[in-house]
């Protein structure tokens, strides 16, 4: 983290300052102190999240104030809150910095939701290979509830919250939503059909709303300076500043966290350019399963939502994998492809068959026995799986593929025709060798 | 079946839901049960399926869905690296190799002194720290050079 | 109601349901694999995607709601494109071994495959195998050829109430399988092989035994539990092949309970009676109809002239059907005997003079589904009625309370609110609580009947809290199962039963013991009515000197088991109707006459809500085994009787019924006339016998089918003791026990059971090795070996 940002900065890269008492010293929790002396409307916390135009850090970029009007109001009974830490979509990595650096944050965040949708009881949802992060978090809630600000009767007010650490244990399904609440309920991570929505049946079959680590890291921000302050950190319809990770070929792989906007070019530079003074060739700009989209056209981005989707792909959840000329295409697809067929759940039939006969395809043309019609086919068969599932790892698993054939075609007919690569092998094996800066 | 100390902690896990939802406490119980045990044999799975009144295919379910549940035995040392995208570009997939060849193992074995298994894994969400590597589920090592990977190895056997 | 348009078509559909469900009422298909009406949406299959105005991708219509104005497309080019696009999914990891794959003609996926599936698969990579698994005697595997719809395993956790079958592992190695080792034991195992659109799932009887083309479809009526469901029988060369569920959803909806679906394999069995037989000396010999039948004749002449008429009489099964049951009385009372009984498991005949009319269910099959409140007396409930316990498993989830009395408990599978585990001799005293309880809070005065006996009732938490139950319903039923009608003192737990329903304003019922349990009264196979006589119990303790037996094999039909063999040895002439041969029967009878079983003959069941349900043969006869009724008719012709000239089995029909072909609702009423005080049964002090009725031991035809023998619900009995019980007889579980009674032993298994009540050992009946104890009731003692 090389940026002061509103959730990381590089000061707290540290054992100590995720602690509590760090955190209410950087003004934690004033935003909900604030809340509760003001007794402030729920109406009133959603509107300025609305203003905010903090847009959900998942990789769906969903509005979230609009998000939390949809919870049913007057609904008798439960209603729950969840995080979704399952972060799992290869090239993101920034829920576990935030929940290592600022847990707080995030802690504050979903009290604060729950306190404006009602909800009595949340659920961090943290991704299964982080467990010593889950046991921070542990640490955490409890510091949390020590103080007085979790559990019953929030700071001597009449609001009560509860919430809970849910550890995964290995499945990147379990960062859809739906299946985040089956994983919750204990039983494997098959996402539902919707509707109906979390909104009206989740977890439990109770009204449920579900946001991602850095949404709710966003919230106190949003609270203590007002939605206008957030979203002037960005641009319209971009509000804030947003974590984003950086891997692959760059000199200083990490998290920054810039106003939503910045030219794509400044981030490459923050993360220290391309590794080696080598081309830079390909860049996915919102994890695995966004697009990938050429150097040349990924130069002329700024990192928000509008501009990458203008330029054919998504801003997802802000994981930037850089790729230089030493990088096979076909090699780099596989392994995504194979990513896929590894985590389809195997409910849906478009998924649980197709991820495997694209990665096979995939595998059979790196291997030097592609066919002159598989790239057809392949496009053929991504086209049979997008839209047809029930949730979108289907067309998480076709996009790469697409895009990949689509910008790397010649590269692909290459590996078809002349059954290798295009880029000699030791240059490949010298772009990716182990290299820590 | 498992200790009090594994029975406490699954407690503490189940008193994290709703009373009348003891089976969210499932992944839990497994992951604790496994800590205890080293995998999940059945006996295990039936015990813990037993302990929260849930159905032993039901849980079994969730033994065989998530990746980091083990159904058979694993040497004293689980290793999963990363070999995602991401990782690869940055050295994941060398890692890897250099560990096979140090164990004399390939991805999905043990060593013969039932010391070692290795795993390749799937993204650790934890990208930039490429190699990363997991041992035994719970402790994730970063930046792996071949000089950390052959301290960490040594580190382990003792 | 909401305005639509499928197709072009346009129609008005009620709110919340789904655009599959609306396509099936303008009769639009759109296929489908996972979807099923009775099973919850899972929407995996995507086969069933269509297009929708507005949506910007297909939807599948089993799971999308329709929306008012909303247009869909079954057929259009989106639609078919993505149906084609699933359907070559399906397919790529699919074997294509139609020719030797026993779904061949009746799989939904080769039938679609037809329309939807491309001319040569684009998928050249390896295909997926996965093993097969052991699922039991019963439902035979092919793994390899699932599609994942997941169909099953959504039946065993919401039809059969236990998940038994799950999806194991993910993507592309997701399987189908029970937990390691376990076998699929529902009592509704079968229905998964019908559920399977594929051919993993296949019937392990029927395997290989004919293609699906090869056989005619032929109705007919189960002859096992009391609810009668509807198959179609199938068969080839004049050989049942195979049976399946003839769907009635005011009867059995469109599942078969495994009895009913398997038991066929005893028609073809090696025990069938195929040819006349007559006892010379010891030996045995066949012999032509006319012989047999003679002997019969002239046997029971010369007894009736020798010993008078009251010397002899008829046993017959409650799974015989009506016309059977009718011409039996008639020729007994022809004969000028009263001697006739169907009831052959009851013991407590006490009321029979006071019934006023056919005890039945007191409703439709049909409106369970609409009950909130039900207390269940006397039943092992989920194996003697699999299907409506299946009804009062969907009922449950919206709302429907259970309560239940029973002196034994094995799971239910099904949530029931109040359970109340007592032992026989105390049932009585803790129907006199509820009754008390539910009087005070209905402030409805009990008959002064029971005035004295309410003294003796026990009135404690479980008590007030089925009364609690019970009173606040608004559809109550109060049901008596089978235990309950073999209990001792049936009279005094009908009685009670009879007055809480009254109390409560329930529906007074009884869930019937079998097949023809109401047919039985109604076609006056019963010693009371037109000329009385003695009851089964009567004539089985005293032996007459002529016993006619259609369908039964006392030694297990009969609660007195091998007691009754010895007083029906002891006869100067014993007359064996049956379809089988039983080792015991070639002891004590003088003549075997080979009747039909219910695939050859014509018949009626009337079921438990009192439904006649009529069948014709779907065979022919084997051997020279002929209809019932037939012989009956004959017989009773050669014996110059009246009203035996019936020359069609629509005529015997009328007959029996009085008048009319279907069933006279005023003849069913669980009224009892009042007369007399109750006074309730004193209790015992020893160890007290609960006998259950083993789903697979209770009649003939079971008994016979070899793949049911082999699953575990046929296991051979064991002595089932709490821990309480079991310490305080010094028995061990797990150790061999001697069980016995006053009248013989039996040498079983001690096994533990916390559903076993305080003070008693549930140990089945109908099974050979009990049936030495001769009762089915009372005390018994139990000593280590
Ligand atoms: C296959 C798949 C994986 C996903 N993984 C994640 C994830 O790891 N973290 C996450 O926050 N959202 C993930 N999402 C998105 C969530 O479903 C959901 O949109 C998000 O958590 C909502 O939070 P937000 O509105 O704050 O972004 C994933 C979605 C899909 C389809
Ligand atoms: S698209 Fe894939 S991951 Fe999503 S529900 Fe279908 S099978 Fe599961
Ligand atoms: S029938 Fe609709 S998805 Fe299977």
């Amino acid at each position: 983290m090389t940026v002061q940002g509103i959730i990381l900065s590089p000061d707290l890269d540290d054992d100590r300052t995720w602690r509590i008492g760090d955190y209410v010293k950087r003004g934690g929790y004033d935003a909900l102190k604030k809340i509760i002396a003001d007794k402030m409307p729920a109406d009133q916390i959603i509107g300025e999240v609305k203003k905010s135009a903090l847009r959900g850090r998942g990789g769906a970029g969903f509005p979230t104030g609009l998000k939390w009007s949809f919870m049913p109001r007057a609904f008798p009974g439960a209603k729950y809150l969840a995080c979704n830490s399952d972060e799992g979509e290869p090239g993101t990595f920034k829920d576990r910095d935030i929940l290592r650096y600022n847990p707080h944050t995030v802690i504050e965040g979903m009290i604060i939701a729950g306190y404006a949708m009602g909800c009595e009881r949340g659920y961090n949802y943290i991704h299964g290979e982080i467990f010593e992060v889950y046991e921070r978090f542990e640490e955490a809630l409890q510091e949390a509830r020590d103080a007085g600000l979790l559990g019953k009767n929030i700071l001597g007010s009449d609001f009560s919250f509860e919430l809970y650490a849910h550890h995964g244990y290995g499945a990147y399904i379990c960062g859809e939503e739906t299946a985040l609440l089956e994983s919750i309920e204990g039983k494997k991570g098959q996402p539902r059909f919707k509707p109906p929505f979390p909104a009206s049946f989740g977890l439990y079959g109770k009204p449920t709303t579900i946001n991602n680590t850095e949404t709710f890291a966003s919230i106190p921000f949003i609270i203590r300076e007002g939605g206008d302050a957030f979203l002037a950190l960005g641009k319209p319809n971009n509000g804030g500043t947003k974590l984003f990770s950086v891997s692959g070929h760059v000199n200083r792989p990490g998290n920054f966290e810039i106003p939503l906007g910045t030219p794509f070019s400044t981030l490459l530079e923050m993360a220290g350019g391309v590794r080696g003074g080598r081309k830079l060739k390909a860049v996915i700009p919102g994890g695995s399963s966004a697009p990938v989209l050429p150097g040349s056209v990924m130069m002329d981005c700024t990192m928000d939502y509008d501009s990458i989707s203008k330029a054919g792909s998504m801003l997802g959840s802000g994981a930037v994998i850089v790729m230089d000329e030493s990088t096979c295409m076909v090699k780099a697809l596989e392994r995504l492809s194979y990513f896929y067929f590894e985590e389809s759940c195997g409910q849906c039939t478009p998924c649980r068959e197709g991820t495997g006969w694209l990665y096979r395809v995939v595998h059979r043309i790196e291997n030097g026995l592609g066919r002159p019609d598989d790239l057809d086919l392949l496009n053929s068969v991504t086209t049979n799986i997008m839209g047809r599932t029930i949730c979108a790892l289907g067309d998480a698993a076709s996009m790469p593929v697409q895009s990949f054939v689509k910008h790397f075609g010649e590269e692909f007919a290459f590996h078809i025709e002349h059954k290798k690569c295009l880029v000699p092998k030791d240059v490949q094996h010298e772009g990716s060798k182990i290299y820590v800066a | 079946m498992l200790s009090p100390e594994s029975l406490k902690k699954i407690d503490r896990e189940i008193a994290k839901y709703p009373p009348d939802q003891k089976q969210s406490a499932s992944m839990s119980a497994l992951r604790i049960a496994q800590e205890e045990r080293g995998w999940l044999a059945n006996e295990t799975i039936e015990f813990v399926a037993e302990y929260l009144g849930m159905p032993a295919i039901a849980v079994y379910e969730v033994a065989s869905f998530y990746n980091m549940y083990d159904l058979a035995p694993v040497g004293a040392k689980k290793i999963v690296v990363c070999t995602n995208l991401p990782c690869a570009l940055s050295g994941g997939v060398h890692a890897a190799e250099y560990i096979k060849k140090k164990l004399g193992i390939d991805f999905n074995e043990t060593t013969a002194d039932g010391l070692f298994t290795l795993k390749e894994g799937e993204c650790m969400g934890a990208c930039g720290d490429a190699p990363v590597l997991l041992v035994n589920n719970h402790q994730m090592c970063s930046w792996m050079t071949e000089e950390k990977i052959d301290q960490l190895l040594a580190d382990l056997k003792k | 109601m909401l305005d639509i348009e499928i197709d072009g078509k346009q129609l008005q559909v009620s709110d919340g349901i789904t655009v599959m469900e609306a396509a099936n009422q303008v009769g639009a298909y759109v296929p489908h694999f996972c979807y099923h009406k009775k099973l919850s949406i899972a929407a995996n299959c995507r086969m069933c995607l269509v297009q929708v105005e507005k949506a910007p991708k297909p939807l599948p219509a089993c799971a999308t709601p329709v929306t008012n104005g909303m247009k869909v497309w079954t057929h259009s080019e989106q639609a078919v494109k993505a149906q084609k696009g699933v359907m070559e999914f399906l397919l790529i990891n699919h074997p294509l071994d139609c020719p030797i794959c026993d779904q061949g003609g009746e799989c939904q996926l080769q039938d679609l495959s037809v329309g939807y599936g491309g001319a040569q698969s684009r998928y050249q990579e390896e295909k997926r195998v996965v093993s097969n698994k052991d699922l039991g005697p019963l439902v035979s595997t092919d793994m390899t050829r699932c599609i994942n719809c997941t169909r099953c395993v959504r039946f065993t956790t919401e039809i059969a109430g236990l998940m038994e079958l799950g999806q194991a592992f993910r993507g592309e190695h997701a399987e189908i399988m029970p937990f390691v080792e376990k076998t699929v034991d529902t009592e509704l195992s079968g229905n998964i092989i019908d559920l399977c659109p594929v051919g993993a799932l296949t019937s392990k009887p029927f395997r290989f035994a004919a293609r699906a083309w090869e056989m005619s479809r032929r109705k007919s009526v189960s002859p096992h539990d009391s609810l009668g469901s509807n198959l179609v029988v199938q068969v080839k060369h004049d050989t049942v092949k195979r049976v399946l569920p003839l769907e009635n959803e005011e009867i059995n909806e469109c599942w078969l309970s495994d009895k009913d679906r398997f038991s066929y394999e005893a028609l073809n069995g090696a025990e069938r009676l195929t040819r006349p037989m007559v006892k010379q000396g010891n030996s045995w010999i066949e012999t032509e109809w006319s012989v047999a039948l003679e002997y019969v004749a002239n046997g029971l002449k010369s007894i009736v002239a020798e010993h008078g008429a009251d010397s002899i009489g008829a046993l017959a099964s409650p799974h015989a059907t009506s016309e059977e049951l009718y011409l039996t009385q008639s020729l007994i009372r022809g004969l000028g005997s009263g001697n006739v009984d169907f009831r052959l498991r009851q013991t407590d005949f006490s009321l029979d003079e006071r019934l006023t009319g056919a005890p039945w269910l007191g409703m439709s099959v049909a409106n369970i589904g609409t009950l909130d409140r039900v207390l269940i007396i006397g039943s092992f409930f989920r194996k003697d009625h699999p299907l409506i316990a299946q009804r009062v498993r969907q009922a449950v989830k919206k709302g429907m309370k259970v309560s239940a009395i029973n002196p034994a408990f094995d799971d239910w599978q099904l949530p029931i609110a109040n359970k109340l585990v007592v032992s026989p001799d105390q049932m009585s005293r803790r129907l006199l609580g509820i009754l008390k309880a539910l009087s005070d809070q209905k402030g409805v005065e009990v008959s002064s009947v029971f005035g004295e006996a309410l003294a003796d009732a026990v009135i404690d938490d479980g008590v007030l809290a089925v009364a609690g139950s019970l009173a606040s319903g608004r559809r109550v039923a109060v049901w008596l199962g089978n235990f309950a009608i073999q209990h001792g003192n049936a009279s005094d737990i009908h009685l009670l039963a009879h007055e809480i329903s009254r109390v409560s304003g329930a529906r007074f019922g009884f869930l019937g013991e079998a097949a023809n349990s109401v047919g039985g009264y109604l076609a006056g196979a019963v010693p009371f009515g037109k000329l009385k006589g003695k009851n089964a119990s009567e004539m089985l303790s005293t032996a007459l000197k002529a016993y006619l037996l259609l369908n039964v094999e006392p030694e297990l039909d009969c609660a007195s088991g091998f007691a009754a063999v010895e007083t029906i040895a002891k006869a100067d002439m014993v007359a064996v109707f049956s379809a089988f041969k039983s080792k015991a029967a070639l002891d004590y009878a003088d003549v075997l006459l080979p009747i039909s079983p219910f695939t050859e003959t014509a018949g009626t069941f009337v079921n438990c809500e009192g439904r006649a349900q009529s069948f014709y043969p779907v065979v022919k006869s084997l051997g020279d085994s002929r209809p019932g009724w037939k012989v009956i008719r004959v017989l009773g012709e050669m014996l110059g009787l009246a009203g035996f000239a019936l020359d069609s089995i629509e005529e015997v029909r009328k007959a029996s019924f009085g008048g009319q072909s279907s069933v006279d609702e005023s003849k069913l009423n669980n009224t009892v006339s009042r007369e007399g005080a109750f006074v309730s049964s004193v209790a015992t002090q020893g160890l007290q016998r609960v006998a259950d009725i083993p789903i697979y031991f209770c009649d003939p035809v079971v008994r016979r089918s070899s793949s049911l023998q082999a699953t575990k619900d046929a296991s051979e009995p064991v002595a089932r003791m709490n821990r309480r019980s079991l310490t305080q007889h010094g028995v061990e579980a797990g150790t061999r026990v001697r069980v016995s009674t006053g009248r013989g032993q039996a040498v079983v298994l001690a096994v533990e059971d916390e559903g076993v009540a305080d003070g008693c050992v549930r140990l089945a009946g109908a099974h050979l090795l009990t049936a030495h104890l001769g009762t089915l009731n009372g005390e018994v003692s139990v000593e280590r070996l």
